[in-house]
This record gives structure tokens, C-alpha cells and sequence, in this order.
């Protein structure tokens, strides 16, 4: 077994530009044991690279994510992100993810779907009648997710100007200090809880009235829950889905025998967006640690009660005791159990949504440009926990 | 007095979400979750295990097989 003395190696291992995954993870899921790690801010922590070490500490309840609260925990910013549904443990997470769970369920969900087919359509015809070359990240995959989360949340799409300078902020890396993160964070606190008042003077058809009647009427939550769970809805459920979009393309674009296959068999749309959910490792490194209640043994390291492990998912999703050729992108791949949307309690509450967006946004846009190509040099995101484009022109 | 619960093993994604909630009630092998008995006690924890699958995969229902979760 390997032990807790081993000298941490620096991480995280994949370049902030680009979508490959880095050789080291390669490497580590042919060693025994855990890999010891150490991020630019907070302390050591163990490193879990291959799918079944991976399902496991996610999905275990000997792990906790609240524990991080009391933590020096392992992070690439400065800013401790703590608080919000992701720091929670059962039964208080249970207490929140219920009040919410419901309105993201596949059976919800679905009954978006002309709508979100609509809405991809009208940018795309709007992409059309202005002609190329045009910006596929903020002509299309940032205004898709936008729109349905500020829909279903009752956020006024107009506002997506400010509170995208927010949302980018809440997770970026290295750019702010802690105390510009403090200050991201409480703007947008501060504008939520002005929403929260508008819609309880005037209740609406959506989640943030749900969540007041589950406060104000049951005091299922605090008022401090209420704001971030909303803050959490807003950056969660665009954030990660506007950057998948350009990634997938990219990736497509880079694959163009799986891209062919795909036009001329749309029925694959689905399975094909799981298999690149599986695919692109969508972040720079691992992140949110777990920490063992117990002494718990990890693929052949013991993790002693009180350490935090980190999860590769993207690492864990090329792992070829669980995928045949892993490192292929296979559209016709049939259906697997990837972790791209994460294992067990804090398993993306959105996916449903997520896979949906992805479906359509993906659909409509391959279907509607045969053409469709690189017309200019990419912008990467930078210091961003996710990667991506954040320019990307394109021409059809 | 106990609930029955079911998991519709078709549509079971293996988010791990119930087992994560009540990991007295139910398991996850390898592709799918089941109970680890298909009686469960009658208690609002279960309800929440039910509404809260991302694949609404989890029945449950009472002594009169009256579907009592997911709620609407």
C-alpha cells in the first residue's frame, strides 16, 4: 500500500487550453495505489484516476464534501468555495436537492423540448441571415442555456451581461484573490435576493416561486439557502452546458468520419452527446474533495480518516477496464455509465436538462450547416475551472 | 406498516443518488440500483428517495398499491 509520506506531485497535469487529456493520467491509472497531489492553494490530497476508485469515492457516504467547510481544502483559487448544495452532506443536502429535484427530472424536462427546438432555430436562423463568419460561443451556445435557465428559474434573460461577469468569476481559478472572490460572490448574492424580493411581492410559474412558498410556508430552508440555491441554479445551469456545446463541436470537428456518421444518422444523437460527455475531459483538473470519515481503502491506498481525495472524472471516463478502446471517440458507442455528470448524491442535479440542450443545440446546428468549419483562431478560456472556447468563429 | 419500493431497472441511470440518500434501502451494483429489500419503512426520507431520481426510475407504493412517491 502506499503511504501518506509520498512527496505530492504539483497538479492539476492537463493544459488550460485545449481538450486533451494529459499523459499523466495515463501513468497513474497503470500505478498501484493513489497519486499524492498538491494544488497551488490548501493542502495535500490523494488523487483518484481509474473508474472504480472513482465510483467509489463519489459515491460512498463515508465521503463527505461538508467536512471541506473546516478545511484548508485543495484548490486551484485562492477563494474557498464553500457554502451552497455542493458543500452539503445528507440529510441537509437531501433537505435541498428535494425541494428542487423535481423540476429537473427526465420526465419534466422533456416537455422543454419544442421549446428548446424552437429557440435553436431562431439563432440559427438569425446565424444565417447575417452571414459568416460568426462567433458559435455567444451567438449560440451561451444564448441556448441562458435562456431556459433564466425561463425556469424566473431570472430576466436581459441580465445576462451582469451576471455573466459573476458567473465567470465564481469559477475562475487563479485570477481573483480571495478578497475579489468574496466581492464576485456577494454582488451576486445581492442581486438574487433583489429577484427573490420581486417574486415574493409578485409569484410566478417558476423554481424561485417554488423555493419561496418551500421557505416561507415550510421553512424547508433559510433565507441565506434560498439565494444561494438560486445563485447555484444560475451559474450550474449554463455555465457548464454553453462551454460543452463549442467543446463538442470542436471535438466533432477534430473527428470528421464520426461527424460524417452522425449526419447521416441523426437517430444517434443521443447516445453520441453521452459518448462525448464521456470524452472531453471538460476540466482543467480534479476539484470539490472529498474527505474520508473513516479510514477507507482507495485502489490499494488506505485513506485515513480526515484526508480529502480528489476525482479525475475525465481520467476515470478513459479508463480501459471500463471502456473498450477509451481513447477512441465512438459516436455509436453504446450506452455506458460515465461520470461526466459526476456519481451519487451530488450527481448534476441538471443532467436531464443538460442532455437535452446538448441534443438540440448539437442536432439542429450539424443539421443545418454541412459546411460547417473553423474560420478563425480560437480564445481559450483562462483560469477558468472548466475549459472551452470562449471565442470560437465559425463559417458553414 | 411498510411501503414497497421499486426500481425500474430500464430506466435506472446509476446516478447512485439513492443509495447516496438511504444507503440502508438500497444498493448500486455495477449498472443499476434495487432495494436492498423491497419493503421499506414507511418514512418521508423513502419519499425523498423517490422524487429526488433524476431518472424518476423509483416507485413506491403503499399497502393498497396506491403509488405514493415519486409525489407529483
Amino acid at each position: 500500500m502506499t503511504t501518506a509520506e509520498t512527496t505530492p506531485i504539483a497538479y492539476p497535469f492537463n493544459d488550460p487550453e485545449g481538450l486533451d487529456l494529459s499523459g499523466a493520467y495515463e501513468e497513474a491509472r497503470h500505478r498501484p495505489g493513489l497519486v499524492r497531489v498538491r494544488l497551488r492553494y490548501g493542502e495535500p490530497a490523494w488523487l483518484a484516476t481509474r473508474y472504480a476508485d472513482a465510483r467509489l469515492v463519489l459515491g460512498d457516504r463515508r465521503f463527505s464534501r461538508a467536512e471541506a467547510l473546516n478545511r484548508d481544502t485543495p484548490r486551484q483559487g485562492e477563494g474557498q468555495m464553500d457554502g451552497g448544495i455542493l458543500s452539503m452532506d445528507p440529510p441537509d443536502h437531501t433537505r435541498l436537492r428535494t425541494l428542487v429535484a423535481k423540476a429537473f427530472t427526465v420526465h419534466q424536462v422533456e416537455k422543454l423540448r419544442p421549446y428548446v427546438r424552437e429557440l435553436t432555430h431562431s439563432l440559427l436562423d438569425e446565424l444565417e441571415a447575417a452571414g459568416p463568419p460568426a462567433d458559435l460561443v455567444d451567438r449560440y451556445a451561451l444564448p441556448i442555456p441562458v435562456a431556459v435557465i433564466c425561463r425556469l428559474l424566473g431570472v430576466p434573460e436581459e441580465d445576462r451581461p451582469k451576471f455573466r461577469v459573476w458567473s465567470d468569476a465564481a469559477l475562475s481559478t487563479s485570477s481573483l484573490t480571495a478578497a475579489e472572490w468574496e466581492r464576485n460572490r456577494e454582488e451576486l448574492r445581492a442581486y438574487m435576493a433583489r429577484l427573490v424580493q420581486e417574486h415574493r411581492e409578485a409569484p410566478r410559474d417558476d423554481i424561485m416561486t417554488s423555493l419561496i412558498e418551500a421557505r416561507d410556508q415550510g421553512d424547508r430552508l433559510s433565507e441565506l439557502e434560498l439565494v444561494d440555491l438560486c445563485v447555484g441554479i444560475l451559474v450550474a445551469g449554463h455555465e457548464t452546458t454553453a462551454t460543452q456545446i463549442p467543446n463538442f463541436v470542436m471535438v466533432l470537428l477534430d473527428h470528421p468520419d464520426e461527424l460524417r456518421r452522425l449526419r447521416e444518422e441523426p437517430e444517434l444523437i443521443k447516445g453520441s452527446v453521452e459518448e462525448l460527455m464521456r470524452f472531453v475531459p471538460l476540466g482543467v483538473g480534479a476539484s470539490q474533495a472529498r474527505y474520508a470519515t473513516e479510514d477507507i481503502e482507495v485502489g490499494g491506498t488506505l485513506v485515513r480518516a480526515g484526508e480529502p481525495v480528489l476525482v479525475a472524472v475525465g481520467s476515470a471516463n478513459r479508463d480501459a477496464l471500463r471502456f473498450d478502446e477509451p481513447g477512441r471517440l465512438n459516436v455509436a458507442r453504446p450506452a455506458t455509465q460515465h461520470l461526466g455528470f459526476g456519481h451519487g448524491v451530488h450527481h448534476c442535479l441538471g443532467a436531464p436538462l443538460a442532455r437535452l440542450e446538448l441534443q438540440e443545440a448539437l442536432g439542429a446546428l450539424i443539421g443545418r450547416f454541412p459546411n460547417l468549419h473553423l474560420a478563425g483562431d480560437v480564445v481559450w478560456k483562462d483560469q477558468m475551472l472548466v475549459r472551452g472556447p470562449r471565442v470560437m468563429p465559425v463559417g458553414w | 406498516m411498510t411501503w414497497k419500493a421499486e426500481v425500474d431497472g430500464g430506466r435506472c441511470m446509476a446516478s447512485g443518488m439513492c443509495a447516496g440518500i438511504a444507503p440502508d434501502l438500497f444498493v448500486l451494483d455495477d449498472e443499476r440500483a434495487r432495494p436492498l429489500s423491497e419493503e421499506v419503512p414507511e418514512e418521508e426520507r423513502v419519499l425523498d428517495v423517490a422524487d429526488s431520481c433524476p431518472a424518476m426510475a423509483i416507485t413506491i407504493v403503499d399497502g393498497g398499491a396506491t403509488v405514493v412517491g415519486p409525489r407529483p
